[in-house]
């Protein structure tokens, strides 16, 4: 079946089953491999995209489900070879070490700061709590995302609209 | 979706192509949040899919004078960030409390209700507002109190080839408070050990009218009317109602799993009832 959307940006159309998980769509049929997968059961949120600008499951999501939708992934943040604020951010707070949660709290991060530029220390909590991480012990992700909240709030310039950096 | 491939799955065009489709044999897919995980699982293996996300039947909140009508398709955050929401706290509560927020963008309050679990968080405030959930078959559309739409364990009244259109949530008379706590090891992705909702009217200090609702200590979401009548009259004082509380724990069926034991589960009941009357008689 040929399904149509828009992927960070871009009209796509791909020819795959209606049931094939958008994360073996993403990772196998496009070679976007940015999106993780942990546990497969929407329990860790390694898999966190973005579709109509809301965190979605790509483990849980089946391609006939973002048909006509626009689809954003941690390739889409960083368009153009620089860093978002979210990324730089991660790394200035030393929130990554092995890396593999880090798509995925990007993404979900990304959602959160587009809908509250503002979020207290429990907010973001509370945001990525379906996001786990085995090794920061969090502190360290929840630093970056109030710090790129400030980077995104210091110059708006930064960032267009679609979140793409200039 | 499987690990045998992927599943197959067809988009109606309208709710009587979706309601043959699934006559046919087809399983109704909204969300995928739970149904996905049982196909990965193989804990079922249906012959298609018919996904129901979509149909514009079932999407949209209708507000009436007496309540709201919300479409199957209707996720949790969509909601949660609807009037409905802050008409109704109790929903606010409930809802905040599903999975995190991904799965809210997801998951829908009609699947929570067709999954039928008896931990589901969102059965809880349609329990306690004694919602009616609406369907629509071959035979063509009937409407049932949640109470009796569901019937045990993923065991619901649907019939052959009926999907839910849509679930009514009455407006409380008065202004009840709300009361909303799950139990369990941690707060988000949780499935609950134990959990109480409540709906209670006060008039100066005492009990006017409760209704309480408690998840995963029975095979359905379970509505303890005895325990609701012997509340009027009564102060939300945690010593007044410690007997009360001692009966709710009697009252539960709860079983033992690998989330908590049995005799666990009767006691965290209970107390959840003394947590309900400190939170709520501030």
């Amino acid at each position: 079946m040929s399904i149509n959307f828009r992927l960070n940006g871009r009209e796509v159309e791909v020819d795959v089953p209606p049931g094939r998980r958008l994360l073996n769509l993403l990772r196998e049929d496009l070679g976007l491999t940015g999106t993780k997968e942990g546990c497969g059961e929407g329990e860790c949120g390694a898999c966190t995209v973005l579709v109509d600008g809301r965190p979605r499951l790509a483990c849980l999501t089946a391609a006939i489900q973002v048909e006509g939708k626009e689809v954003l992934t941690v390739e889409g943040l960083s368009a153009g070879g620089k860093l978002h604020p979210m990324q730089e951010a991660l790394i200035k707070a030393a929130g990554v070490q092995c890396g593999f949660c880090t798509p995925g709290f990007v993404m979900a991060a990304y959602a959160l700061l587009s809908e509250n530029p503002h979020p207290t220390r429990q907010e973001v909590r509370e945001f990525l709590s379906g996001n786990l991480c085995r090794c920061t012990g969090y502190e360290g992700i929840v630093e970056a995302v109030l710090l790129a909240a400030k980077y995104l709030r210091g110059d708006p310039s930064r960032v267009t609209p679609d979140g793409k950096t200039p | 979706m499987r690990k045998t491939g992927p599943a197959r799955i067809v988009r109606p065009r309208d709710l009587s192509e979706a309601v043959r489709l699934v006559a046919e044999g087809g399983r109704p897919l909204a969300g995928g949040t739970d149904l996905f995980v049982r196909l990965r699982r193989e804990v079922e293996d249906p012959p298609f899919l018919v996904y129901l996300g979509e149909l514009p039947e079932l999407q949209g909140i209708e507000l009436r004078e007496d309540g709201a009508v919300v479409g199957a398709a209707v996720t949790h955050a969509k909601l949660l960030r609807s009037e409905v929401a802050e008409r109704l706290p109790i929903l606010r509560l409930a809802l905040s409390t599903i999975g995190a927020p991904a799965i809210r963008e997801m998951g829908t309050l009609a699947g929570n209700v067709a999954n039928a679990s008896p931990a589901g968080d969102g059965l809880i405030p349609l329990y306690l507002l004694e919602a009616r959930v609406l369907l629509a078959g071959p035979q063509g559309e009937r409407e049932l109190p949640v109470e009796e739409f569901v019937l045990g364990p993923g065991k619901t009244a649907l019939k052959e080839g009926e999907i839910i259109r849509s679930l009514f949530l009455p407006f409380p008379e008065g202004e009840p408070r709300s009361y909303f706590r799950k139990v369990g090891r941690r707060r988000a992705l949780l499935i609950a050990v134990a959990s109480l909702g409540g709906l209670v009217w006060l008039q100066d200090g005492v009990v006017e009218q409760a209704r309480l609702a408690l998840g995963s200590v029975a095979p359905t979401v379970l509505r303890p009317r005895e325990v609701e009548q012997e509340l009027v009259g009564k102060p939300l004082d945690p010593q007044v109602l410690a007997p009360l509380a001692e009966k709710l724990s009697q009252l539960v069926q709860p079983i033992t799993d690998l989330r908590a034991s049995a005799s666990y589960r009767r006691e965290v009941a209970g107390k959840l009832l003394l947590d309900l009357a400190v939170s709520l008689a501030g």
